[in-house]
């Protein structure tokens, strides 16, 4: 494994700088064509997500460092690149018609997701503390602006404000926390960390690393600092709240995985319990997303508290890698994955559905008697949402049965994570599975079972069938052809695990 | 392919075939196709050696090999038992459910049901046929939608209620279970040679610690479907507010599950865990029985009555399977077998008369219960209530008669011959709850022969002189059960001959077997 210089690394790179050079195009491109060709923005940022995500999907790793050591290349990277790539993709699919993209600032919208997507790209590539907060102050600069990308309506403005705020002050208090640790550790290199703040003052260390968790529980939106997500998401255009709930996820996700394994899976306690820390956020935040999603009606806030509960369970896979063991990331990144399909496919029929000429309503009562009117929408949703619950044979249980499963392997193993059994952790993830059928069914009953007020046919647009059609499929089939353990998953995790290597 | 993969494919790509096909031909679709599943169990069970007592017909397939998780399906002398009793109840089900879509005032929908029906099929039998435990989990939980839609769509007043209650008691316990088959895959062995299958897993001998909270895990997961006492309460909702055929499916195929789990992982695979389980399962049975029969004797709303009979019925299956000695076990399958063929007649001549009056009270319901749990209006109460009935149907009043004697344990037919055999397995291990689960038989006797004299003797009511007897459809249901009842309560050897060295072959049992010995 070796540093390269930045010339050097520049070849490397070139999935990136394509995607800034893109960025840019599109919104050249659409300064010149305005007023004429007004999807163009939309087809050339979805070719420039085709061309960068096929660029990532060919490349190949021997987990280089780029630019001196700031840059990880690897199959980790890799695996969450594409994640983030089809994830943007589907977003442009879906924003291509959508009404809230207003139609006059196509080119900025579009260049600001490309932007965004670089963020991500480097958050989940990112070795280094100061290019973590550089590449999460650029996703999220970039999310601020999407989010608030309606200026007509107040929800939206509000919903932006509340992101800035809320994601400044994380961000700024993660500032402070890698400071701490910049100071103590003498670097800010992830890898090995906590080896080299062996002696370092204990309360420091735990306050640098709780105010560093700040800024990453902000990007998955865990408890206490999931505040923000539901006033965003029900604000926000729709294709930008989907986008936000799948890839800047699975970017925060990517961020802790390497933050805590290549930092501190190693640590002993003595430096600092973080296991157990993030076992209880986890256990807060599924609790808290699955309680307070009982009593949403509006939709896109029910999702909203769902995919914190999501965020959650996921947190379970990061708390088992204490102790220094990498099982848990191929589950972690297979939990991704099929969460990408549910949770977009929830998502994207929502906003479909959300258009005025079909039903015109983000609400639970609005969706009664759907069944009826639309029979291919509704059992798409339903199956969606069984695959949310976690209940088999859908996605959404093999998911949650390898990530379950590789929590009770670590606390089973001799020596536990890093001296503790968390399978107390699987059974409240179960449990609260249990609380989601609640809401998740009141959502598929008020689609099956109740009578809708209004009556006639609700059509969906072709192109969107074969959208849903393409989600529909890995979450029927993903659990059955295919598992946390083949070589697309088990490559990327051991490559994460590999980094850790480095001293 | 095997004949046991068809057993279950065969409901699954009917139900897809329903689906697709024209709404008129939904019901011949599922009569064949459960037709098929009956002739397949009948091939089953004739190249069945029942002096085996190890699995038979197996097929394993690698399947997630990397968690060695395996297509593994095979028969033993108990799961052939309860398949043939699923195939039996799921073609009669189909026929009863024949005029589904007038019954249940929801015209038109005939596709959904059936093909609901013939999925809840494929998962019993799935279930039943599974020895990987992934696979017996994911069978186990297949049930869980068809039976919501099933309830919630086509059923009565309440049925989302009932529905969704069902159903969230269901995961609950089987989220433990998860747990535990998790667990239990992470004790069996070392890296590398973890198995999920059934017949490994009861040779892995672990240490008692980890077989007690296994237990518990597991039972918690079939305690809830059984139902035992007192997470019951599930039951009496999802069966009143659950059309007839899907109550019949339910008494008769579905609370068998939980009892079946039981003998299948708490007997057979964690058969070491510590006594005190057993005893602790014994009392349950011994509520079950007691507070079951009760709770029916009190209840005016015949279906209710009916429902809370199966939890006092089914806590002789509990009784016998703790005491886990040959009677007992052999027992407490006849004893699923004789209640799964009883329960779907009861609730089948409940189905009769609700179908002809639209309601079902044994005697006037006060008018508290009427407004209050029924939500019926007031006007209509005085149509309510029987008396006099075997004059106005005299052959319904046959037909109830002999399910309701069945029940209760009348010499010659099966229940007596369930409930005798449970008694007598419980008693050289439990004697003391084996005289008080006597009491259950006696109240049983009690509550079946006084609603016989409030519906059938006794002065007339006006109200239902016009009544139809029952119908030649309604008879195709109930005769072949009847005939089995009536068959297995004569010649219970039937049953017992299929099971007998299986159970023998239960390491649980000749533990006890031992112990007892030994005094």
């Amino acid at each position: 494994m070796q540093s390269l210089s930045n010339l050097e690394s520049l070849t490397h790179f070139v999935p990136e700088l394509a995607l800034a050079s893109f960025a840019v195009v599109v919104l050249i491109a659409d300064l010149l064509a305005r007023g004429r060709g007004s999807q163009m923005a939309a087809a050339l940022a979805l070719l420039s997500l085709v061309v960068v995500g096929a660029i990532v999907a060919a490349e190949t790793h021997d987990g280089e460092l780029l630019f001196m050591g700031m840059v990880r290349h690897d199959a980790f990277s890799q695996f969450l690149k594409v994640l983030i790539a089809v994830c943007g993709a589907t977003t442009v699919v879906v924003s291509w018609r959508a009404p809230e993209i207003d139609g006059k600032m196509k080119g900025e919208y579009y260049t600001l997701l490309l932007f965004a997507i670089f963020g991500m790209f480097l958050m989940v590539s990112a070795a280094n503390l100061v290019l973590v907060y550089i590449a999460v102050e650029m996703a999220s600069i970039s999310s601020y602006l999407l989010a608030g990308f309606v200026t007509s309506r107040t929800r939206s403005s509000e919903a932006a404000f509340k992101y800035v705020i809320y994601g400044s002050v994380a961000s700024g208090v993660m500032l402070f926390g890698i400071s701490l640790l910049f100071g103590m550790a003498g670097g800010a290199d992830i890898a090995g960390m906590s080896s080299r703040l062996v002696g370092a003052p204990n309360v420091g260390v735990v306050l640098a690393l709780v105010l560093v968790f700040a800024g990453i529980g902000y990007k998955i939106a865990s408890v206490p600092f999931h505040m923000w997500s539901p006033d965003v998401y029900e604000g926000s255009p729709l294709p930008v709240t989907a986008f936000l709930s799948v890839a800047s996820k699975a970017a925060g996700f990517g961020l802790a995985i390497r933050f805590f394994y290549d930092g501190w899976a190693s640590a002993s306690a003595s430096v600092a319990d973080w296991p157990t820390f993030v076992a209880l956020v986890s256990v807060l935040t599924m609790t808290v997303g699955n309680f307070a999603a009982i009593g949403q009606r509006n939709l896109k806030r029910l999702l909203a508290y769902s995919s914190i509960a999501h965020g959650g369970y996921l947190l379970m896979g990061v708390a088992a890698m204490g102790g220094g063991s990498s099982e848990p990331i191929a589950p972690m990144l297979f939990y991704l994955v099929v969460y990408l399909f549910m949770n977009l496919g929830a998502f994207y029929i929502v906003l479909h559905l959300s258009h005025p000429s079909r039903l015109g309503s983000e609400t639970i009562d609005g969706y009664r008697g759907l069944v009826r009117r639309n029979p291919w929408l509704a059992v798409s949703m339903s199956v969606f949402l069984f695959s949310l619950i976690g209940l088999p044979p859908f996605a959404g249980f093999w998911g949650k049965l390898y990530l379950f499963k590789s929590v009770i392997d670590r606390s089973l193993a001799p020596g536990g994570i890093a001296g503790h059994n968390f399978t107390w952790l699987v059974v409240v993830g179960l449990l609260n599975s249990a609380v989601s059928l609640y809401y998740y069914f009141s959502v598929v009953k008020a689609m099956l079972l109740d009578a809708g007020e209004e009556e006639g046919q609700v059509r969906a647009h072709p192109a969107f069938a074969v959208l849903l059609l393409l989600l529909l499929i890995p979450t029927l089939l993903l659990g059955f052809v295919t598992t946390s353990d083949d070589p697309w998953v088990r490559d990327a995790s051991l490559s994460a695990a590999s980094t850790s290597l480095v001293p | 392919m095997d004949v046991l993969t068809l057993l279950w494919l065969v409901p699954l790509v009917a139900m897809v075939v329903v689906l697709v096909a024209p709404r008129s031909l939904a019901r011949i679709i599922s009569l064949i196709a459960t037709a098929i599943t009956l002739v397949l169990s009948g091939v089953v069970w004739s190249s069945f050696d029942p002096s085996v007592a190890s699995i038979q017909m197996e097929t394993r397939l690698a399947w997630i090999p990397a968690l060695n998780i395996q297509y593994f399906v095979g028969v033993d002398g108990i799961s052939i038992t309860l398949i043939l009793l699923t195939t039996v109840i799921s073609i009669i089900a189909v026929i009863a459910s024949w005029n589904i879509g007038e019954e249940t005032h929801r015209e038109g929908t005939e596709k959904g049901y059936f093909a609901m029906l013939l999925l809840l099929v494929s998962g019993m039998l799935g279930f039943f046929l599974a020895l990987d435990l992934i696979l017996f989990y994911l069978f186990f939980e297949l049930t869980l939608l068809p039976m919501y839609f099933l309830i919630g769509v086509w059923g009565g007043p309440r049925r989302e209620y009932a529905a969704i209650k069902f159903f969230l008691y269901t995961l609950f316990g089987s989220v433990f279970m998860l747990v535990a088959i998790l667990a239990l895959y992470f004790q069996s062995g070392a890296a590398g040679a973890r198995t999920f299958s059934i017949p490994e897993l009861a040779q892995a001998g672990l240490p008692v610690h980890v077989l007690n909270w296994l237990w518990l895990g597991f039972f918690l997961g079939f305690a809830i479907k059984v139902p035992i006492f007192p997470f019951h309460t599930w039951l009496p909702d999802a069966h009143v507010e659950a059309p007839t055929p899907i109550s019949v499916i339910l008494a008769g195929v579905l609370l068998k599950m939980g009892t079946y789990g039981l003998v299948r992982m708490n007997v057979q695979v964690l058969s070491g865990a510590s006594e005190g389980w057993w005893t602790f399962l014994a009392v349950l049975g011994v509520i079950n029985i007691i507070y079951g029969s009760f709770c029916a004797m009190a209840q005016k709303d015949l279906k209710k009555l009916v429902a809370y009979s199966s939890i006092g019925h089914m806590g002789f299956v509990l009784l016998a399977t703790a005491a886990r000695t040959p009677e007992g076990i052999n027992g407490a399958i006849f004893q699923m077998v004789s209640h799964g063929l009883l329960s779907g007649m009861l609730f089948l001549v409940v189905g009769v008369i609700y179908v002809r009056a639209h309601h079902r009270y044994i005697v006037y319901p006060t008018e508290t219960e009427l407004l209050d749990l029924y939500h019926i209006d007031r006007s209509k109460a005085g149509t309510m209530g029987f008396g006099g009935l075997a004059n106005i149907m005299p052959v319904y009043t046959g037909v109830m008669t002999i399910a309701f004697f069945g029940s209760l344990g009348l010499p010659g037919m099966s229940g007596f011959v369930g409930e005798a055999l449970a008694l007598l397995g419980a008693w050289r291990v439990y004697p003391v709850f084996t005289v008080l689960a006597v009491i259950g038989i006696v109240v049983g006797a009690a509550y079946f022969l006084w609603t016989i004299q409030r519906m059938f003797l006794g002065a007339k009511n006006p109200d239902w002189a016009g009544l139809p007897d029952i119908s030649t459809r309604e008879l195709v249901t109930l005769v072949p059960l009847a005939a089995l009842v009536i068959v297995l309560g004569v010649v219970p050897r039937i049953a017992i001959d299929l099971t007998k060295e299986t159970v023998v072959g239960l390491q649980a049992v000749q533990d006890a077997v031992a112990r007892l010995t030994s005094f």
